[in-house]
């Protein structure tokens, strides 16, 4: 149990610095499409790091619900997070918030 | 253990960033991102708290906490694009 | 047909939320009934909505054949692609150096699962969103946070992708 912990809190702070840069990149990204690249950084590699280091710490504890039912909260995640963010990002763009800095717009050109 | 704790407090921190981006805003498709990345931060929270209390019944509540913060993004990107198409 | 998969689905999804439960496998007995009462009625309403939604076949879910060759792209493609584009974002939201716009790509695939897929990878993928999809042409508009050029290679936005799409879905 000492010993391997050790790797189990190594996954969930290497997940929390990925939460920490999708946070940060809230506030650092000019618009809306930029912004939404940071959240998939949370939802990708920050989730699955913290919830794998729970499910291995689980695993170390021989806690046999602690183990699964973080991966499937983990498959929920990440089947769910596309959809989400796709959802997100066509409704942004139908009703009218045009990527600000954008060196091309095929969608808005596609559109006229 | 100071671990788990540290942990959840510094996700509660990043979730009120994400709080922030909500409230400051300036576009409706802002604040939609600010919410999502808030539940995201939430299910992992929940997850951790799990593994600090030992009960697993905290993730079971993170898998319902995802499936539902799923189904109101998609709701109000439906609601978004109803609302456009009606103008 | 549709029925049986969203039933074997639901059933399969109840195991394993409640594994560890007791000692027939890891289940008690009381568990793998109430999964089967579950199953049935989760069937029928899965079902009927997808069909109402014009969703069609439904038994290539059950294919191992394919599963093993999503597992495959899993571990071959998706995973190197995902932590090459998770480091690379990760630094752009370091240095702030961004080259941001909306590229069009014709995949060449020709179903809607394949299609599915292929958006879904490259969603999950961060650096690259799929901001809208032409139905008819089959073709997917991608936000791209860093992009070389007005015209980017197709190669540039999703890697290897598409032809996994194909190989796993058509």
């Amino acid at each position: 149990m000492s010993g391997l912990v050790l790797i189990s809190y190594g996954l969930i702070a290497f997940g929390m610095i990925f939460h920490a840069l999708g946070a940060i990149s809230l506030f650092r990204f000019p618009d809306v499409y930029t912004r939404m690249h940071g959240t998939t950084m949370i939802t990708t590699f920050g989730s699955i790091f913290v919830i794998l280091g729970v499910a291995f710490y689980g695993f170390l504890a021989n806690d046999f619900a602690l183990a699964a039912h973080p991966l499937i909260a983990l498959a929920f995640l990440l089947l769910a997070a596309p959809a989400s963010s796709h959802a997100t990002a066509r409704a942004a763009h139908r009703s009218g918030v045009y990527p600000k800095p954008a060196i091309v717009d095929r969608l808005r050109e596609a559109e006229k | 253990m100071i671990f788990f704790p540290a942990i959840v407090a510094a996700i509660v921190v990043l979730i009120l960033v994400c709080i922030a981006r909500i409230a400051k805003g300036p576009t409706v498709p802002d604040r939609m991102v600010g919410a999502d990345a808030a539940s995201a931060l939430t299910v992992s929270v929940l997850v951790v708290l799990g593994a600090l209390y030992r009960q697993s019944i905290f993730v079971d509540v993170a898998i319902v906490y995802g499936l539902l913060s799923f189904v109101s993004t998609l709701f109000f990107a439906r609601y978004l694009e109803a609302k456009e198409a009606k103008k | 047909m549709l029925f049986f998969v969203c039933a074997f689905f639901s059933f399969v999804l109840y195991l394993i939320l409640t594994a560890g439960s007791g000692n027939i496998g890891l289940w008690a007995p009381e568990e793998i009934a109430l999964a089967f009462i579950f199953a049935v009625p989760t069937g029928l309403i899965a079902s009927r909505m997808l069909s109402a939604l014009g969703f069609k076949g439904g038994t290539a879910f059950l294919s191992p054949r394919r599963w093993l060759l999503f597992f495959i792209y899993i571990i071959v493609s998706f995973i190197p692609a995902l932590v090459k584009a998770n480091l690379d974002v990760a630094m752009r939201v370091i240095t702030g150096k961004i080259n941001p716009g909306i590229v069009k790509i014709s995949p060449k695939l020709k179903t809607d699962f394949g299609m599915t897929m292929l958006a879904n990878s490259i969603t999950l993928t961060p650096g690259t969103l799929s901001v809208s999809i032409d139905d008819k042409k089959k073709e997917l508009y991608i936000h791209g946070i860093s992009l070389s050029g007005k015209d980017a290679p197709i190669s540039e936005i999703c890697g290897n992708f598409p032809e996994w799409a194909g190989r796993v879905a058509e």
